[in-house]
């Protein structure tokens, strides 16, 4: 204190000199509008420097919070999307002209859950990614999981109470079935365990003519997955002359080198698909 | 003539004569106007200490702003000057005049060539500074620097006028 006290007398000329100028300059801007929107701006300015700089920073410390909010959002959105919901027969007349249910009234087919990826795998034969949701946050089995930008990474193959397993498609036994956009011909999407980055698109009829660069989405025959998703664009046609199908190589849209957060999808409707798609054993 | 008395008739003087005279002459040219009142803080004595010269600068410039409607900006530019005239007396005078603390900066006690500059210098800067508030941006650089230097020529012109017309050089040897 003391100190301060003898360095304010030492410059005791300078700080009154400093007053006067800034007593002057209030006057003037006080009175004089445009002085005043002057040093306003002036002030300002510097102000709002600051406050950008500081708020980079704040930014930057928030990020993660702002990115857990930003799946939650995604998530919503994509559950609110039309394709998840399918619409009551109308058709069906019950004796009167009157229908039964509002038609405008849709069932939730599809519900997605975000989950944060916690471990993931490319090199191998046989690659998966855990993530950190299970069976208390509604997970189960056979759900299928996608990209944030709704390219498809794998089925969920095991689930305990808080992580599930999820067999990528860089799996030699993955299997998803898959169509071709311009032609609507199904077929299925595997791996052969060689180029993590290109998959293999067998069994597609030779009636259909695929070009080079023809994309490639989840076919609507899938139980799991819901249709019109980007698996990826065909890079090369293998013809074979001893079979009718044609197989295609496909590069993947999917990112699986940097999965951070996916999306589980639940088929509400899986379960009744699933039981009639299954071989019956007594029939043959 | 006692000095406090003498430079504050000064102070009332030179007030006089810018508020009166200079600003209603009709300008020379649309940008010119000449300014004489701080030829007070250019004849304070040598021994004026720079606190002084200071608080006089800001008094002499708001005593002129009352009459211009415009607070502040005389006072401004006045306080600059009152704050930067020892540093360049210091600038063009050897130290044993400053002992001399009852005389004032005049063509007798400096000799016409500091004299010269020193007025042209105080003169320069209270103009710089003055035009810059008023204008507050350089603008057009050539144009702003050009109406400053005609402004300070002619306040110069002015200030050696009075002093010729003083005479305070028998006054002080």
């Amino acid at each position: 204190m003391k100190n301060i006290i003898g360095f304010i007398r030492q410059n005791l000329t300078f700080f009154s000199f400093l007053i006067l100028q800034i007593v002057s300059l209030v006057m003037l801007s006080s009175y004089s509008k445009s002085h005043e929107v002057f040093f306003g701006g002036v002030t300002n300015q510097a102000a709002g420097n600051i406050n950008k700089y500081y708020n980079n920073w704040a930014y930057f410390f928030n990020l993660k919070e702002t990115n857990a909010r930003l799946v939650a959002e995604n998530a919503a959105l994509r559950n609110q999307l039309a394709q998840d919901f399918v619409g009551f027969d109308t058709t069906k007349k019950s004796g009167t002209l009157v229908l039964r249910r509002d038609s405008l009234e849709k069932i939730r087919k599809f519900y997605y859950y975000p989950a944060k990826v916690v471990g993931n795998t490319f090199t191998l034969q046989k690659n998966y990614v855990w993530v950190e949701r299970g069976a208390k946050q509604g997970v189960v089995k056979d759900m299928a999981a996608i990209s944030p930008d709704g390219s498809i990474v794998g089925v969920v193959v095991e689930v305990n109470d808080n992580y599930s397993k999820i067999m990528s498609l860089l799996h030699r036994n993955s299997k998803v079935s898959a169509m071709l956009k311009r032609d609507k011909v199904a077929g299925s999407i595997e791996w052969d365990g060689s180029d993590p980055n290109i998959l293999v698109l067998k069994n597609i009829s030779k009636s259909a003519v695929p070009k080079i660069g023809d994309t490639v989405l989840t076919s609507p025959y899938s139980s799991n997955f819901p249709s019109q998703l980007m698996i990826g664009k065909v890079i090369s046609i293998i013809k074979d002359p001893a079979s009718n199908f044609l197989t295609l190589n496909v590069k993947a849209a999917t990112n699986f080198f940097n999965l951070e957060y996916i999306y589980l999808v639940e088929n509400k409707r899986m379960a009744e698909q699933k039981q009639l798609e299954k071989p019956e054993a007594n029939n043959e | 003539m006692n000095n406090i008395l003498k430079n504050s008739i000064r102070f009332v003087l030179f007030l006089l004569i810018q508020i009166i005279i200079l600003n209603e002459v009709p300008p020379l040219h649309q940008f010119i106007t000449p300014y004489l009142y701080f030829t007070f803080l250019l004849w304070l004595p040598f021994g004026t200490n720079r606190l002084t010269l200071t608080i006089l600068g800001f008094t002499l410039g708001y005593s002129l702003d009352l009459f211009t409607n415009t607070p502040g900006l005389h006072a401004a530019a006045a306080t600059l000057v009152g704050y930067v005239r020892p540093n360049i007396l210091n600038l063009l005078l050897a130290q044993e005049t400053f002992e001399e603390v009852n005389k004032e900066p005049s063509v007798g006690t400096m000799g016409w060539g500091p004299f010269l500059i020193y007025v042209f210098l105080l003169t320069f800067i209270h103009h710089f500074y003055l035009v810059l508030l008023e204008w507050l941006q350089f603008g057009n650089f050539t144009y702003f620097i050009g109406k400053v230097i005609a402004t300070s020529l002619m306040s110069v012109l002015l200030i050696l006028l009075v002093e010729l017309v003083m005479n305070r050089r028998n006054i002080k040897r």
